[in-house]
């Protein structure tokens, strides 16, 4: 059971990020909702690559004769966090220039675009 | 030279890239020659594109290694599974690369003349380049993480650009922020989907990952995921949201390539069903999600257009139309990939349609959008009701525009009557009223476009379009390439069958080829 | 945004110049210890931010210009990207200089040893592209949106 907690740690970032997706209408709040999503998909990339009772996989000065973790999902989780950078930077530069022209940031009165 | 054709898959991506770095220091010294330069470049990367193309119809497969001693050395010493990131560009990789590699050529072409503020355009022309380097990515790789990689370059790209005229106005900043959710999003869960393949068989490329997959229940969970997400990044309903906004408040030229862009989302899914999952998957409940997912498309697509007023709205939602075509086509080749006898009699043929679809779609869909935005540049206004007589001061326009609504329509000697054709004939023997939807939805495309025709270009000439002239030259040269192509594949349909779309349906349902050509073998 | 109180000024000019050296050490260590490009330039770009925050956006115009950053993340992206060309004559993004014996070509260790810094051949080289890309890239990103709220201050109070 204790070796399932980060899985289920990736269950409550996704749920959480998806509640507040779907039912907050600030657009600060959406991009947070993002954002807890993208961290919960981290977690699980990093959590795949454990193996009980390694070390952190480095050569230098390292322990000798001891199991290390795999690295690979190491490397993938560090691309996802950047382009997470990028994603967010990107959201909050689109919500700064919708407040400039409409001076709100609720979604029920910036939608112009119907039908 | 045949240094530079062995390189040639990387070259088509690195120099766009390489010339996307250089633009903003270019720019400092002259604004003027950003636009050239990078038409310049996409224009190399065309003629690289097409010589790649020759070569992988004749010779077959090729394969790229990055970092390895030579660009073919898949296995290094004594190892059993490939272990570094690799391009491997068969026939159907290679025909969507033809697609993008002409729109974004055009579209840069297009763009000299249409983008008239100067203050942003180094950003703009980087960014162009920036969006056509993920689509070839997207549709060149064999690795299932390089392939999210470039998924979300080229999100992030067409965000930036869909939200270029958001500093004066307010709409396509909120068009913007729509799509950049909807593309996080999916992305997210391809990645998630990614992660399940990888912790199961610990193994990254798409050939390796092809070779030891069995359809246990995580592979299951894995194919339930990617299926929706990446059709809901093509625009298929009920996920399509995005679609009208998005490509309506985009500049002309940008939404003709993210037509291209989300045609290579289709690719992926393609990809993956096929080639990844193949016959070791419940093949029959795939097609069939994937042919109600088509045929919602098709009809809630056509439906929506006819009451738009929008110009370019209603050009996206038959863009979201024409999208169920490619998935009925498609849908019903995967469901009898099992069924040797019906995948030889119409299963084929239904895949044949449907691949040659999509480059028809992008074809007259990318001169359509182009021509509507010829009526934004002269008349400053994309609402049917305040258009009217532009035929006589608009000809040539209008003229393309004719051979853009023939060819969406089916009309015979278009490209649009050759992929309908296959589709109708070979849908029809898997089941009768699939086909019967798809006619209905084809004279409804008709009668829209009919409608957009009168609005815009017939009647009296009015009062405050009486200084409208012809677009510049730039624009026109872009449109007329496009109709050639489009009178071109509708006058010999067959010549284009059978040297490019059999090669990549057989590419497609061979998965023992896509396999062999990494693992050693072929 | 307004600038903080004397203490606060003095704690971030003491700082500033530790933060930046650490960012660099990360970087340039990145193919021995765990850092690399995009690390060392995060942090790096911290100290950017920290010099934002605590003199206030119109203060520290005259000490963080943004033409200089955009160019010098041109520069990191260009040096990226040619390094990635300069292997084209076996493949795309091939390591030449590793192993071979002089800028950072001493052989590689396998196993656990103490490190030693000559090792990588191109490695060290992109990580020090890349990191110089995302510090400019990142101060830029800070510098607009402080630009933002700058205009939003002027719109609310007129």
């Amino acid at each position: 059971m204790i070796d399932n907690l980060p899985y289920i740690a990736v269950a409550f970032f996704v749920a959480f990020g998806i509640y507040t997706l779907m039912f907050k209408k600030n657009l600060i709040k959406i991009a947070i909702g993002v954002c807890l999503i993208e961290n919960g998909v981290n977690l699980f990339l990093i959590t795949l690559g454990y193996r009980k009772g390694a070390v952190a996989p480095i050569y230098t000065m390292a322990p000798s004769g001891q199991n290390m973790v795999l690295p690979t999902p190491q490397a993938l989780t560090l691309t996802s966090i950047v382009i997470g950078i990028a994603t967010t930077a990107l959201i909050l530069s689109v919500a700064m220039m919708i407040y400039k022209h409409y001076g709100t940031l609720d979604t029920d009165e910036v939608r112009r675009l119907r039908g | 030279m045949s240094i530079l054709l062995n390189n040639s898959p990387i070259l088509i991506l690195a120099l766009p890239l390489l010339a996307a770095f250089l633009i903003p220091l270019i720019g400092r010294i002259n604004k003027k020659t950003v636009g050239i330069f990078s038409a310049l470049v996409l224009a190399i990367s065309l003629v690289f594109t097409i010589l790649l193309a020759v070569k992988v119809i004749t010779v077959g497969p090729q394969i790229y290694v990055f970092g390895a001693k030579s660009s073919g050395l898949t296995l290094p010493s004594g190892l059993n599974v490939p272990i570094r990131i690799m391009f491997q560009v068969d026939a159907m990789g290679i025909f969507m690369g033809l697609i993008t590699a002409t729109v974004s050529f055009l579209g840069a072409i297009y763009s000299l003349a249409f983008i008239k503020k100067t203050e942003g355009m180094d950003n703009f022309y980087s960014l162009l380049l920036l969006l056509t380097v993920g689509m070839f990515g997207m549709e060149f790789t064999g690795d299932l993480f390089n392939f999210f990689v470039f998924l979300e370059i080229a999100s992030i790209a067409s965000v930036a650009l869909i939200a270029y005229r958001g500093i004066d106005f307010g709409e396509p900043a909120e068009a913007g922020f729509k799509y950049m959710v909807v593309s996080s999003i999916s992305a997210l869960v391809v990645l998630f989907a990614i992660g399940i393949l990888y912790g199961e068989y610990d193994l990254l490329n798409i050939a390796a990952l092809a070779n030891v997959i069995k359809y246990s229940q995580l592979d299951k969970i894995a194919l339930a995921l990617l299926l929706p997400v990446l059709a809901m990044k093509s625009g298929a309903v009920p996920m399509h949201m995005w679609t009208p906004d998005a490509y309506s408040e985009a500049p002309a030229p940008i939404t003709m390539i993210l037509v291209a862009a989300s045609q290579a989302s289709l690719y992926a899914l393609f990809r993956i069903v096929f080639s990844l999952y193949n016959v070791n998957s419940n093949t029959l409940a795939a097609g069939w999600i994937i042919i109600i997912f088509g045929v919602l498309s098709m009809f809630i697509g056509v439906t929506m257009a006819i009451v738009q007023k929008d110009i370019k709205r209603l050009m996206a939602y038959h863009a979201v139309s024409q999208t169920g075509y490619m998935l009925l086509g498609v849908g019903v080749g995967l469901a009898v990939l099992s069924n040797p006898v019906a995948l030889k009699e119409y299963g084929i043929t239904s895949l044949e349609g449907g691949i040659f679809h999509i480059m028809n779609h992008a074809m007259y869909k990318g001169l359509l959008f182009l021509t509507a935005g010829a009526l934004f540049f002269r008349t400053g206004t994309r609402n049917l009701n305040k258009m009217g007589g532009l035929a006589h001061s608009m000809k040539y326009t209008t003229i393309f525009f004719i051979i853009g609504a023939a060819a969406i329509a089916g009309l015979p000697p278009f490209n649009g009557f050759a992929s309908k054709l296959l589709i109708y004939e070979s849908v029809y023997k898997f089941n009768p009223l699939l086909s019967i939807i798809a006619m209905v939805v084809s004279i409804l495309t008709l009668a829209s476009f009919v409608k957009v025709f009168h609005s815009a270009f017939l009647g009296p000439k009015l009062p405050q379009f009486n200084d409208v002239q012809e677009v510049p030259q730039s624009m026109i040269l872009s449109m007329a390439i496009l109709s050639c192509v489009i009178i071109f594949f509708g006058l010999f349909p067959d010549l284009i069958v059978k040297n490019l779309v059999h090669p990549a349906v057989m590419a497609l349902v061979e998965q023992v080829k896509y396999t062999g050509t990494v693992l050693g073998g072929m | 945004m307004k600038e903080m109180s004397k203490i606060v000024k003095t704690v971030a000019n003491f700082v500033y110049g530790f933060i930046l050296i650490y960012g660099f050490y990360i970087i340039v260590h990145g193919h021995l210890t765990p850092g690399g490009g995009f690390q060392g330039g995060a942090v790096t770009a911290s100290a950017f931010a920290l010099i934002l925050v605590s003199y206030g956006s119109v203060n520290s115009k005259k000490f963080l210009k943004k033409d200089i950053f955009s160019l010098f993340e041109s520069f990191g992206l260009t040096l990226f990207i040619l390094l990635a060309f300069s292997g084209l004559g076996i493949t795309f993004f091939y390591n030449f200089l590793a192993n071979y014996g002089s800028w950072f070509g001493d052989a590689a260790v396998i196993g656990v040893n103490p490190g030693n810094m000559n090792t990588g051949g191109l490695i060290p080289l992109m990580n020090m592209a890349v990191g110089l890309e995302v510090l400019s890239a990142l101060g830029v990103i800070v510098l607009i949106m402080a630009k933002g709220a700058e205009f939003t201050r002027k719109k609310e109070n007129s």
